[in-house]
């Protein structure tokens, strides 16, 4: 599984683990891992509006949980559940870029099978690596 | 928990000493009685001592009785630091900037309530809005959202949402002085303009409540707080500053990290520990951000109160007076505050920082309303749906940790854990064979909220009560409740 929920890190919030071969597809993991705690279908999350995102920031760690906080960004400025359909992450000489494109739709109790309200991205425990099998995180969630 | 270094104060304090871990400047203190704290995570234990390793601490760094790991401080800690030379950091006062707890009263008993309390329920359920995506229950402008950040309760009065009454019995009349919105970035306004007067979701609730004879452990206090009636009926609000307070915690986390060694050399043993001297420029731009985040989480609860007032005027077809909808207090457990306080026998401005806290002012102190000032500030103490809550006051042996005490139970049971264990829908159909009424946007998010998940608020009130932080007035269970 690319990502999986863990109890052990913070009983009164949520952690997931997400590992994948790639950056984007990492970063694509995480997004659903953390949509999913707020959501609990994300294939019944229509293609209804786009957005895109563009984020610099020093190291791709950092630029992991900017890219997650957006998923909070348009969940409360916007009321809508959006899900990444595309991700390119650019190594530059001092920092890393993100472009991505983001689809969705408004969010809908009678639709969506609501979850938990993530307040925030946190950086408890939080660790990110380059292994052999490619890139791993695990993040916390303040709930 | 047994470790080494802790040393035995009393039966319900414990103390750990600098020599404990490199870096500590004052020692830790625990408020616990044994029980609490064989339950308490080791983490509590390694977040409390980095607090007391943090630049320009006084005296300790407390940890309450409904202790648990947070980011950076525990959840149930506080600490006190210089203004002058000491740090203010965000992660000392949490994410849900001014979290905290209002109670309202009402001069109804069960008996009165229980034929229309599914009414009240389903009603209040469709006009406070609750769970993930909900927006506000009034339409603001951006502008409009700016005046309310910097005027809190203020605002609510011009408005038409608050009476004289509700300011006075607000911490801090509902706001915090020195509030400047310019200081609060786009970003976090966006998050949060559309969302006051809605709930949240997690372990925020709003429930009608009894206060039962045998659950009233000091009849005096509770008459002066309005409860007085047998099997009188109350509201209590559990609540913060929502996406905005989120937003402002985290612009101002990283900002911190952005400057905290390169600018000023401060190393911290957690990086959710990022923080800045308070008399410094990024200090003063982030306290004047929280306060606007107070001020915000005060307007949210003021508004839900206020529709809070609508349904029982609605369903009763009685004004609000003759209910008697009195706000008892409201109370925030999720603050930074400059205040005075007595250190080694000398009056000292400081900078409070409470997490998951709650200020508990004794008897005879100012800044608590007029006619609470014989029994104290009344504290409001938030216990799981099934098992209930508890309405304490501030005590004059309070001192010890700068008058705060606890805020909640605190959980014992991870959320993914507590989904596997409980049934969403069962538990409601349970609660509602036991009395209790219940609606939420999320039944997966109920089950996480079972009251098997958390630790018994009997105890964690009863080793404030003996650590002499705070007093027991009544007990209030619930009968009726929504949750996001």
């Amino acid at each position: 599984m690319p990502f999986f929920y863990r109890d052990d890190l913070a009983a009164a919030d949520i952690a997931f683990q997400a590992q994948a071969e790639n950056l984007e597809e990492l970063f694509d993991c995480a997004w659903r891992a953390l949509l999913g705690v707020m959501v609990r279908d994300l294939g019944n999350i229509r293609r209804r509006v786009k957005r895109e995102v563009k984020l610099r920031k020093d190291s791709e760690a950092m630029l992991l949980l900017a890219f997650l906080e957006e998923a909070l960004f348009y969940k409360d400025a916007q009321n809508l559940f959006l899900l990444p359909d595309h991700i390119t992450i650019t190594r530059l000489h001092d920092s890393c870029e993100l472009t991505a494109r983001l689809v969705g739709e408004t969010i809908d109790g009678h639709r969506h099978e609501l979850g938990t309200d993530v307040k925030a991205v946190t950086l408890h425990k939080f660790e990110f690596e380059h292994t052999d099998k490619g890139w791993s995180t695990t993040v916390v969630l303040d709930i | 928990m047994r470790l080494e270094g802790l040393k035995k104060l009393t039966d319900v304090s414990w103390e750990i000493s600098p020599s404990y871990k490199p870096g500590m400047r004052v020692p830790a203190r625990i408020y616990a009685s044994e029980k609490l704290l064989d339950n308490m995570e080791k983490d509590v234990i390694e977040q409390i001592t980095n607090v007391a390793c943090l630049p320009g601490i006084v005296e300790y760094a407390c940890c309450l009785p409904d202790g648990h790991t947070g980011y950076g401080f525990p959840i149930g800690g506080t600490a006190a630091f210089d203004p002058q030379d000491g740090i203010i950091s965000p992660g000392g006062i949490g994410f849900d900037i001014n979290c905290g707890m209002r109670l309202l009263r009402t001069s109804l008993s069960i008996d009165q309530v229980r034929p229309k309390l599914e009414r009240l329920v389903d009603t209040l359920f469709a006009r406070v809005p609750t769970g993930v995506g909900a927006g506000g229950s009034i339409d603001l402008t951006q502008d409009e959202f700016h005046d309310l950040l910097e005027q809190g309760m203020d605002w609510c009065l011009k408005k038409g949402y608050a009476v004289d009454q509700d300011l006075e019995r607000t911490e801090e009349h509902g706001c915090m002085k020195g509030a400047k919105a310019a200081d609060v970035s786009p970003k976090a306004v966006e998050r949060g303009y559309k969302q006051v007067g809605s709930l949240g979701s997690g372990n925020h609730y709003l429930e009608i409540q009894v206060a039962k004879p045998e659950h009233i452990h000091d009849r005096e206090a509770a008459a002066v707080f309005g409860l007085g009636i047998p099997e009188q009926v109350v509201v209590m609000v559990h609540c913060g500053s929502r996406g905005f307070g989120h937003q402002v915690a985290q612009d101002y986390i990283f900002k911190f990290l952005s400057v905290m060694q390169t600018k000023y050399h401060i190393t911290v043993r957690d990086r959710q520990l990022a923080c800045v001297p308070f008399a410094s420029p990024e200090g003063q731009e982030y306290f004047s951000a929280m306060k606007c985040a107070v001020n915000m989480a005060f307007v949210n609860r003021q508004v839900i109160m206020h529709r809070v007032r609508e349904v029982f005027c609605d369903v009763f077809k009685k004004h609000e007076s003759d209910l008697g909808l009195e706000l008892v207090y409201d109370v925030t457990h999720n603050t930074a505050k400059l205040e005075t306080h007595q250190v080694k026998g000398k009056s000292r401005e400081l900078l409070l920082h409470r997490k998951g806290a709650t200020r508990a002012f004794g008897p005879g102190m100012k800044d608590i309303p007029r006619e609470y000032t014989k029994v104290g500030q009344p504290v409001i103490i938030g216990g799981s749906m099934e098992t209930g809550s508890y309405l304490l006051t501030g005590t004059p042996r309070g001192g010890q940790t700068f008058f705060t005490t606890a805020h909640g139970s605190g959980r014992v049971m991870g959320r993914h854990q507590a989904k596997k264990q409980f049934n969403g829908r069962e538990l409601a159909a349970r609660m509602k064979s036991r009395g209790i009424y219940i609606r939420c946007a999320s039944y997966s998010g109920l089950a996480e909220e079972a009251g098997a998940a958390y630790k018994n608020i009997d105890e964690v009130v009863k080793a404030a009560e003996d650590a002499g932080l705070s007093r027991r007035v009544a007990k209030l269970v619930p009968v009726g409740n929504i949750k996001g």
